[in-house]
């Protein structure tokens, strides 16, 4: 079944299942280290800087944003592009990996599943807060009303609100039942009462019988089904929002695709960073291993090849569609124009850094991986900035051409998420395994069998 | 006294002490901070304070809680007014009169109160068409910032009867001893003000009247005098002449009768299959002008280099004509060609000359009588009555006043503070006399160093006429009773001559004993007087024959004094105008105009010193250098392409200093440089200040980047093919499908045809919107954010080299597309397509996406940054109850957060179908005009209904010279445009 000569170890060391639980409960059970309270602080002050760019939209308007007459989507876009993209990873890894059946995501699952559903809520709050009047935000949603008002279900926007909330709310569940088993088993070890009460509650009843894991895996899998074709669709529909339009630069069919691919890359760079920072505040080497990284690694060479391809397509359609305004905005404005800078930041940051991954020793220096996982990040940040603002600032009609920088308003709210991120990061660290405990067990329990084996072959 | 009544006999007997506290818990004299403060300090407090804290408590939760929605107030009236139907619009006629500016009008009121200005179509010289100065002017009456809110003696209110008797004795006192008052006036164009002022004259011995004029044209008027010996301002026929040349004249924007020309020139070089002939335009100017703008050849020139032009043309145009030259220096410009072709245009030809110097304008007076435009392109029937005054009664007064020679100034009308170059001389002889009273009704720098403030009306208030042409008479009346403590001049001065009678009465009495004989269509005195203020206009035939004749032996004079100003060249020299904006700056504090983007730099709040890109390399500028010119003036410089090198043009207007919050210390006060009151002189000194300023502009792309946004031909080309220029929209249109079935209109289908060869740029059609769509102001700050709230802007892009570029504009409203982007975007079907073709926005739906602002092509679409309509750090005028009047009522005011723009004045539609509907009958082509195409003085915008085939725009779609903007889009707009048609020289 298993070969040992290709195969490579996914749990490291001969270890008990009680060693196992020792060691992933750890980051739950022990006092929360002194780094841990430096994070918090810092992400309670970047919170505290997102408040004040809250209030300051709420209060005043969307005027103490950047934004201008051609520009009317800016930072709060491309930031809300760049965390639903980063909150695609979670879910994909859960899905795809379980679809393809590679065990080796076992041990980052639970991780990345946090990671979307704190970037996915940190994406939510754009469109909430980029509206001229959110307090009449509830207009957006299909409610029966006496002034028999409805939506307009040609509008992406509208597909976007269903996609997003309905990802959500499907992420938090897969992650939630995710976790039930492993709250119970903190439940039955926690000395303290509230938590015990508390974990207890929210492992809602488990008692690990075989029934009741019939039915988890029941659940998971039904899950699992309903999440894979919603992990395609939140981010192709957020594509649609440009698709749909008549800019150039924005009205392509590629866009789906080509953001679905961008969102897994990106999502999958970010997983890195953190997985590379969790391992070594946890000691988790024998868990997410050099292994694990060098996979992650190898998507994202691939993910590259893709953006690149999206990327080359994408010129290329361009000029074979001899339109003056998609050749003027992706040869002019993005390629040698006002934009360029950014453009060859996200040209070489996407297509072309991670391509050191071809090398193996680029995939097993910690520091190169962590580098470039950081580069992807800030070149796919750079790459909704081009494809927002470029086409918006210079469009149709060159009279209404604009420049378009943000203000700290704009830069406050994207801290703010931040924020956001790292606190419920933080905060998912200190109460809830990092490492999925119920899945590295089997998955341990077949590596011990596979050396048994190997051994028994041996003799 | 009542009887008393007792219950008890405690209550019988009790003392007066007693009685006098229970008087006092009454609470008549306790307010609730005492009854608060013996609660503090322990005193004992009745039962009764006690109900009445919880009553003030209870009251002021509920006042509290109510000031979530403001309280509107609304006072019906007592006694209806029989005339008066709320909701519904009257229209009175009058008169927009500000200096030289003059324009019939008619003042739509609402409830009461003037809320929009239109053109008066009964007017022979306006013919319905307005400026933006004249559309902004129904803001200044609300300008509560600016006005004189009453009488003010040294800065202190005071009472109009005290100011009477005060100001009577003294002058007086004055005319007894045989002392010099002196009323210092513009040109007045009122006939019956001109008239009580020579009876005030005779009342007070001693007054002298002193006509001084910020903007001058007796240069104009004593060129005639000299030439003609007739001290007139002929009348200009631009639409009779073939060849227009220009010599610095800015006659589409700001010269002498503006509205008039821009629709007379617009009228001959309209095309059309039936006449598919225009005129020739030749403009030599320094600045780049809105005239220059629309001419098939512009030639910028420095002043002098454009005197020594004129010259050459003179002396080219007199060899041919068989007369005496001047003695022209050979110039770089083939004069010769151009002065044949003036002659062989005998009688149709035209050369007009903006300078204010009568000897250049003798210039231009002989080629024009050489080249036969007197009697034909020039008429002398009908002169001008404006520029009746010269400078030299004013600069003698100035010495005199400075002599203490001058017992008393009046000021009416007049600002030489801000206006002449001298500026501490005006003071300083100001502060010699005894007697200094300004009339001014808004804040400006004379009056601040008056004596007396004794404010005029606005002219929306005031009685009045004006004589712009000889026979062409209109009248002013008020809109509204005085909004403060206000006095018409006239009647300042009927009281002072002890009358009785008010200016309406004396003015009543005038038309009809003066003007009705002149007329044989009324008989009777009262209905002439009601039947000519209903028109607003009275125009009576000239009569009266103007002796030409044509003195050339006065050209001989001339020689020395133009070739002194030719010699004068310099390296670098400057040419001042009045801007399109402000003109002379009388409305500086006008934020609509002040936020008016410069058609030709589309900057708005800011004058600047324009300098040409090569010009500006040679001399070391950059955009945004402050400098101070000559010593006197500090403007940032722009670089402008078109502007003549080695010059630097600069507007009048700004750099007001005390005339409310939009104006004061915007750009510089170019005035200051004006010390020869020629508008053009050398640079002599000039030195950057440090700093850098950054341009309050509405565009900042000037290039077209080859793409068939204004599509131009010339009209030869247009004579062979009528769709010269336009072959792309045969080419959309064959190729052009959709999947969808064709929308159908039933009952109408709005459209806009917009006449690219008819529009002059002039930005009247943007105020005019701004006006009846109570479009927010929104401050430099914001404007430099881009987010300018107008829902109709002129773009202008270049073509050509940047010395000297093509120049076009194009006026760009919503497109209302029958496949609109925006519409199919919006998540919650806030903007939709009415039946009638109209993009609609349901202002109450929208939440405020913005993602119909992006995917608008045409970007026409702008949002609510802020609560721009009521908060002061963005406008002045409408965040007051007084200011918010000029409000068009029937149009929402926009609230944060919501995204607006051209609604194809659907409030005026309406308002048309319901009275069409009221009588029973269809409506007419033509009945409905959205306020940009009412207001535009050259007919470039027409409105109509494409579902009647007999409409105006149902023909002109079919010109072969119309097509849609990114009409491959396929967004099938609503709005056409015909081709831009120049016609140079081969």
């Amino acid at each position: 079944m298993i070969n040992n000569k290709i195969r490579y170890a996914l749990v490291k060391g001969d270890k008990t299942y009680g060693q196992i639980t020792d060691e992933l409960l750890l980051n739950v059970e022990q006092k929360p280290p002194l780094w841990w309270f430096a994070g918090m602080t810092i992400g309670t002050i970047l919170l505290a800087i997102g408040g004040w760019a809250f209030y300051m939209s709420l209060s005043q308007g969307l005027g103490t944003w950047g934004l201008t007459n051609s520009v009317a989507w800016g930072w709060d876009i491309i930031n809300f592009v760049w965390w639903i993209g980063i909150g695609h990873a979670g879910t994909a890894f859960t899905i795809f990996f379980l679809v393809f059946r590679q065990k080796w995501a076992g041990s980052i699952n639970r991780s990345a599943e946090a990671m979307t559903v704190f970037a996915v809520m940190c994406a939510g709050l754009f469109p909430l807060i980029h509206m001229g009047r959110p307090w009449l935000a509830f207009f957006i949603l299909p409610y029966p009303n006496t002034r028999l008002l409805w939506l307009n279900f040609n509008s992406p926007l509208f597909w976007d609100v269903l996609a997003i909330s309905t990802y959500l709310i499907t992420s938090i569940m897969l992650w939630y039942m995710g976790m039930v088993p492993d709250l119970a088993t903190i439940a039955q070890r926690t000395k303290n009462k509230v938590g015990k009460f508390l974990y207890g509650m929210f492992s809602l009843g488990w008692n690990g019988s075989l029934y009741t894991y019939s039915r988890y895996e029941t659940l998971m899998k039904i899950l699992g089904g309903l999440a894979a074709p919603l992990v395609i669709s939140v981010h192709t529909i957020v594509a649609l929002d440009f698709a749909v339009s008549v800019l150039p630069g924005w009205h392509a069919t590629i866009l789906p695709p080509y953001f679905f691919v961008g969102a897994i890359f990106s999502g999958f760079a970010m997983v890195l960073t953190l997985m590379i920072l969790f391992r070594k505040a946890f000691n988790l080497y024998d868990y997410i291993t050099e292994k694990h990284l060098d996979n992650i690694a190898h998507v994202l060479k691939f993910g590259s090849l893709i953006i690149g391809l999206a990327y080359v397509t994408e010129l290329f359609t361009a000029w074979y569609s001899g339109v003056d305004y998609e050749i003027y905005t992706f040869f002019r404005a993005r390629a040698t124009g006002s934009f360029s800078v950014a453009f060859w930041i996200m040209f070489v940051f996407n297509a072309v850094i991670p391509q050191l991954f071809w090398f193996n020793k680029a995939r097993k220096n910690l520091i190169i991986l962590f580098l470039i996982s950081i580069v992807i990040n800030i070149g796919m940040w750079f790459e909704r900035y081009i494809i927002l603002v470029s086409s918006l600032a210079e469009d149709f009609l060159p009279s209404s051409w604009t420049h378009y920088s943000p203000t700290m308003v704009d830069i406050g709210i994207y801290l703010g998420t931040f924020g956001l991120f790292t606190c419920g990061m933080l905060m998912f660290v200190r109460y809830i395994p990092i490492v999925a405990v119920n899945e590295v067990k089997p998955i341990a329990r077949a590596e011990k069998l596979r050396k048994q084996k190997a051994q028994d072959h041996e003799h | 006294m009542e009887k008393k009544y007792w219950k008890s006999l405690n209550e019988l007997q009790i003392t007066e002490q007693q009685q006098a506290d229970l008087h006092a818990e009454d609470g008549q004299d306790r307010s609730m901070v005492e009854i608060l403060a013996d609660e503090a300090n322990n005193k004992s407090s009745s039962r009764r304070d006690f109900l009445k804290w919880c009553g003030i408590s209870f009251v002021s939760a509920t006042v509290l809680s109510a000031c979530e929605n403001p309280v509107k107030k609304a006072i019906p009236y007592l006694n209806q007014p029989e005339t008066l139907v709320p909701g519904k619009a009257s229209y009175y006629a009058s008169t927009y009169l500000n200096g030289n500016e003059y324009c019939p009008v008619l003042v739509k009121s609402r409830d009461g109160r003037p809320i929009k200005i239109e053109g008066n179509t009964l007017s022979g010289i306006t013919k319905g068409g307005t400026s933006a100065r004249v559309q902004a002017s129904v803001l200044s009456l609300y300008d509560t910032g600016a006005r004189y809110k009453t009488a003010l003696k040294n800065g202190e209110e005071t009472e109009w009867a005290e100011v009477d008797t005060n100001i009577v004795e003294k002058l007086k006192e004055i005319s007894d001893r045989g002392g010099r008052i002196a009323l210092v006036t513009p040109t007045l164009l009122s006939p019956s003000s001109k008239a009580l002022i020579e009876e005030f004259k005779s009342t007070f011995a001693g007054v002298e009247v002193i006509a001084w004029d910020a903007i001058p044209y007796h240069g104009l008027r004593k060129a005639h005098e000299n030439l003609f010996g007739n001290a007139i301002i002929p009348d200009y026929r631009f639409d009779k002449a073939e060849l227009i040349v220009g010599f610095g004249c800015d006659f589409l924007a700001t010269w002498l009768s503006p509205v008039e020309f821009a629709g007379h020139y617009a009228e001959r070089r309209r095309l059309s299959q039936e006449k598919p002939e225009m005129s020739r335009h030749i403009q030599f100017e320094s600045m780049l002008s809105l005239t220059g703008a629309s001419a098939d050849e512009r030639v910028p020139v420095k002043p002098t280099e454009e005197l020594k032009i004129l010259l050459a043309l003179h002396d080219q145009v007199a060899a041919l004509a068989g007369q005496a030259g001047i003695g022209a220096a050979s110039v770089d410009y083939d004069v010769e060609s151009l002065a044949r072709q003036l002659m062989e245009n005998q009688g149709k030809a035209l050369v007009v000359s903006g300078s204010s110097q009568a000897e250049v304008q003798m210039l231009a007076a002989a080629i024009n009588q050489m080249c036969g435009a007197y009697g034909t392109t020039i008429e002398t029937t009908t002169p001008l009555m404006i520029g009746m005054a010269g400078d030299n009664a004013f600069d003698n007064l100035l010495n005199d006043m400075n002599q203490g020679n001058v017992d008393a100034v009046m000021f009416y009308h007049t600002n030489p503070v801000y206006h002449h170059a001298a500026t501490e001389k005006v003071i300083s002889g100001i502060e010699k006399t005894t007697l200094s009273i300004s009339f001014a009704s808004t804040k400006d720098e004379t009056a601040k160093v008056c004596q007396y403030i004794l404010p005029d009306h606005h002219y929306l208030e005031s009685w009045g006429d004006a004589e712009f042409k000889s026979g062409h008479y209109s009248l002013l009346q008020p809109l509204i009773q005085p909004l403060f403590k206000t006095r018409q001049f006239q009647d300042t001065l009927l009281a002072w001559m002890g009358k009785d009678s008010d200016f309406h009465a004396y003015l009543k009495n005038r038309w009809q004993n003066n003007l009705m004989p002149l007329q044989s269509e009324f008989n009777e005195a009262e209905i002439f007087w009601i039947k000519s203020l209903q028109a607003g206009v009275l125009e009576i035939q000239p009569n009266r024959g103007q002796a030409m004749n044509f003195n050339p032996a006065a050209l001989s004079e001339i020689a020395g004094k133009i070739n002194n100003r030719i010699a004068s060249a310099a390296e670098l020299e400057f040419v001042i105008y009045p801007s399109l904006s402000l003109a002379d700056g009388h409305d500086a504090n006008n934020p609509w105009l002040q936020e008016l983007p410069d058609p030709i730099t589309s900057v708005c709040w800011d004058n600047f010193a324009a300098v040409s890109p090569a010009t500006a390399t040679s001399l070391g500028l950059a955009e945004g250098d402050l400098i101070r010119i000559n010593e006197k003036t500090r403007v940032p410089v722009l670089i402008q392409p078109g502007v003549a090198a080695g010059c630097m043009s600069i507007a009048l207007g700004y750099g007001r200093t005390h005339a409310g919050i939009s104006a004061d210390e915007r750009g510089g006060n170019a005035f200051l440089l004006n010390t020869n009151r020629l508008f053009s002189g050398e640079v002599s000194n000039w030195e950057k200040v440090g700093g850098k300023h950054e341009f309050a502009r509405t565009q900042t792309h000037f290039s077209m980047e080859g793409r068939a946004i204004v599509r131009e031909s010339t009209l030869d080309k247009y004579q062979q093919d009528p769709a010269a220029g336009n072959e792309l929209h045969k080419y959309h249109e064959k190729h052009k499908t959709t999947l969808y079935p064709a929308q159908e209109f039933e009952g109408h289908h709005w459209a806009l045809m917009v006449d690219l060869n008819a529009c002059t740029g002039c930005s009247t059609c943007v105020i005019a919107c701004q006006s009846e769509n109570n479009i927010p102001v929104i401050g430099k700050d914001q404007v430099r954010r881009r987010r300018i709230m107008h829902w109709m802007r002129i773009d202008r892009y270049y073509t050509g080299e940047a010395e000297n570029p093509g120049v076009v504009f194009q006026p760009l409203m919503c497109q209302h597309c029958d496949h609109a982007p925006c519409e199919n975007v919006c998540p919650v079907a806030a903007t939709t397509h009415s039946q009638e073709g109209i993009n609609q926005i349901t202002y109450n739906r929208c939440v405020g996406t913005k993602y119909c602002i992006n995917n608008c092509p045409y970007k026409v679409r702008r949002f609510n940054w802020y609560e721009f309509a009521t908060k002061e750090e963005f406008n002045t005028h409408t965040t007051t109850d007084l200011g918010r009047m000029v409000l068009n009522p029937d149009v929402t005011v926009r609230e944060r957060g919501v995204v607006e723009k051209c609604s194809f004045c659907v409030q005026r539609i309406q308002e048309a179908k319901l009275t069409a509907k009221n009588e029973r009958r269809l409506l007419n082509d033509g009945e409905v005009k959205p306020a940009c195409a009412q207001a535009c003085p050259s007919n470039a915008l027409v409105f109509g209904d494409l579902n009647d085939p007999e409409s105006k725009v149902s023909k002109l779609i079919k010109d072969p010279r119309n097509y849609h903007l990114l009409e491959e889009l396929h967004t099938l707009p609503s709005v056409g445009y015909l081709t831009k048609i120049r016609n140079p020289r081969t």
